[in-house]
């Protein structure tokens, strides 16, 4: 059987698997569509939450970012994993108390105001649609590599895949499904990081093989690899950096991000009591890590294949000829993310970090520039082909892929949709509407959402890991600090939230757009995106931290400038914090 | 009504105290060892590389489990206590 079948084979029967599941649990009324009827057991619920929250990022960019980073891109594996403790202790169980449906329903009425309701609203749309760019151009690059066809093609027939599979399911279909999707994509991850630390170190657990010695040297993994990089003129795997306060900024941005995306808090509704929510979150972070100790270990070791597949002799030898240039390069050479240049004309592939201080060494061996060009989104797709590993591996990765773009993507639509026909339709607009008229303004609006991210999904500012971090730092910068304050404060009001939000985004988008494109349109950028035009060498990527931060500053200034809340609101703040009573999630 | 108000108050700032030791825990891990502190935790060698590393991208992640089963446990312990659960 060829390639392409088996991958069409995989592929297929997971979506089949997933199909029947959602038919069989078909939301039958609006409650059902947004938080599944409230009885999910904690551990169902963790899982459906790590499927949730592992999407294209996690699964297919982010290991291909820590190969080309090494130590540096330690940051995603810290943020995305960190934010659960904030959500745990900061707002799980008080929200889960509250028990209403939405993040904007809960702004809305601690803070007394439509307005605020409205700019939550927003604050949500913009950081899910940013997110879903991220997720539309990873699955991108899945669907042209496993179907054969170039990216915009991948990106098209990503695009209707995702508009077919949210548009027909609610939250009680999706719970479900997402517990078969989450068991489809750690087993596609895990198996062949299993074979591949089993081949280079001996060891089959690879959060444990990523420490232990690298069998064909006897020298410790990461030191092998060091030496093999540097020889190539690249940075040290393991090397410190200089800039901590970026790196710091970074991870803090994305934890709080994390704490602040509606898609996540919705699940937590989903449990039937608030010790429940703070299993929930323990449980979720449990099956997350099971992905985040293994993506380490294949970064490191895919990057070190890598470069032994194209220096078999060593990186003092000479590289592969590209005549005989295996398999995989050839079949992601048609999709465009390898391309080759052979610019010194000797047939073979030169693979090396083309800096200044490396010129001396290239020169020497005659080298005139770096000739493979290799998309780091890439390599987790890629990595069963580049150890070698049997076809049905591969066909295995191709339907775990799927199933982390196409869940994180339902999650997210589901929440825009519920923002836009339940916040900003029924709650401001038109509170008559009928349920079916809202499950059809919900219906329209995720096509519409679907439709935006595929057009900026062709052309993301970013790789897909980096495009999901933008998300991360605006969800941070606004929605963040108003449900922490929202509950931990009785003194922050209407008009301090208000104003904390809305500076918080402003100032997070401002500072992003300069450097990425407004509204992430590519050449509308006033500054060139590169380090040494950042402000303190902040990058557009860790500027929610700053956000949040001055959200926070500006809310408690303007709430203590102005009148305390209501003595109800003051009671209804009272009530969040104690677990006694708290009921299933209820409509107005 | 007036011990209520006592018992939920002390409910609550127990909560926000358990809470700031978790938070002082799960900074130290990530934005101390694997960040900050990683240069003075750079002789103690894991495997190839130091400790910071380590902390980087396996210990941290490890520590926020612990974290988060610890406050569960703890939660529903106090809730119990302060006979404020469901």
């Amino acid at each position: 059987m060829s390639q392409f079948a088996i991958n069409v084979l995989f592929v297929g029967a997971s979506f089949a698997l997933y199909i029947a599941i959602a038919i069989w649990a078909k939301a039958g009324s609006t409650k059902d569509f947004y938080v599944a009827g409230g009885g999910v057991h904690p551990v169902t619920n963790g899982m459906a939450i790590g499927a949730d929250w592992m999407s294209a990022a996690s699964f297919i960019s982010m290991a291909g970012l820590i190969a080309a980073g090494g130590y540096a891109n330690s940051t995603f594996l810290m943020g995305w994993t960190g934010g659960y403790v904030l959500l745990a202790t900061l707002l799980a169980p008080y929200l889960r108390k509250f028990g209403k449906f939405t993040v904007p329903e809960f702004i809305g009425d601690r803070f007394y105001s439509k307005n605020a309701r409205l700019v939550a609203v927003i604050c949500l749309i913009v950081a899910s649609v940013t997110y879903v760019i991220g997720q539309m151009a990873g699955a991108g690059v899945a669907f042209s590599r496993f179907l054969e066809v170039d990216a915009t093609m991948g990106l098209i027939i990503a695009a209707i895949v995702v508009f077919f599979y949210s548009v027909l399911g609610g939250m009680k279909g999706i719970t479900y499904t997402q517990v078969a999707q989450y068991c489809v994509l750690i087993t596609a991850y895990t198996i062949p990081a299993v074979f591949i630390s089993l081949e280079l170190t001996g060891n089959p657990l690879p959060p444990l093989g990523l420490f232990s010695d690298h069998s064909e040297s006897g020298m410790p993994l990461l030191a092998k690899l060091n030496e093999v990089i540097t020889e190539l003129g690249f940075n040290q795997y393991t090397a410190d950096v200089d800039n901590k306060l970026n790196m710091v900024l970074f991870t803090l941005s994305l934890m709080i991000g994390t704490a602040g995306l509606p898609h996540v808090i919705i699940r937590f509704f989903t449990v039937p009591k608030v010790a429940d929510a703070r299993w929930s979150a323990g449980w979720a972070l449990v099956f997350i890590a099971l992905l985040y100790l293994t993506a380490p270990a294949v970064a490191s070791m895919a990057r070190l294949n890598l470069m032994t597949t194209i220096y078999p002799d060593g990186p003092t030898a000479e590289p592969i000829q590209y005549e005989d240039r295996p398999n995989w390069i050839k079949e992601w050479e048609v999709t465009g993310l390898i391309q080759f240049e052979d610019k010194n004309d000797d047939g073979r592939i030169q693979l090396y970090n083309d800096t200044e201080s490396f010129a001396p060494t290239a020169q020497e061996r005659g080298w005139e520039g770096n000739e493979l060009e290799v998309n780091r989104d890439i390599l987790v797709l890629a990595n069963p082909e580049i150890a070698n590993l049997p076809g049905w591996v591969i066909g295995l990765i191709a339907a775990g892929g799927l199933a982390a773009a196409l869940s994180t993507a339902a999650g997210l639509l589901l929440a825009i949709s519920s923002a836009i026909s339940h916040d900003l339709i029924k709650g401001s607009i038109n509170p008559r509407i009928t349920e079916k008229g809202e499950l059809l303004a919900a219906r329209i609006s995720m096509s519409v959402a679907i439709i935006v991210a595929t057009y900026l999904g062709a052309n993301p500012p970013g790789f897909a890991a980096q495009v999901v971090a933008l998300a991360f730092g605006i969800a941070a910068a606004s929605l963040f600090p108003a449900l922490m304050m929202g509950i931990f404060s009785k003194r922050v009001n209407n008009k301090g939230a208000i104003t904390g939000m809305l500076t918080g985004l402003a100032f997070t988008l401002v500072y992003i757009f300069i450097y990425k494109g407004w509204f992430f349109i590519p050449g509308t950028n006033n500054l060139a995106d590169i380090p040494e035009n950042y402000v303190l060498g902040i990058s557009p990527l860790s500027i929610g931290a700053v956000g949040a931060i001055i959200n926070f500053a500006v809310a408690f200034i303007v709430s203590n400038a102005t009148e305390a809340p209501p003595k109800e609101i003051q009671e209804l703040v009272e009530s969040v914090r104690y677990p006694k009573g708290a009921g299933t999630a209820v409509d107005h | 009504m007036a011990d209520d108000k006592s018992n939920a108050a002390a409910y609550w700032s127990a909560n926000v105290r358990l809470i700031a030791g978790c938070l002082i825990v799960w900074a130290l891990v990530s934005y101390g060892f694997a960040i900050l502190l990683r240069p003075l935790l750079s002789g103690i060698p894991v495997g190839g590389t130091d400790l910071g590393f380590w902390f980087a991208q396996q210990g941290s992640i490890l520590t926020f489990i612990g974290i988060i089963f610890f406050y569960a446990w703890k939660m529903n312990r106090l809730d119990e206590k302060f006979g404020l659960g469901e």
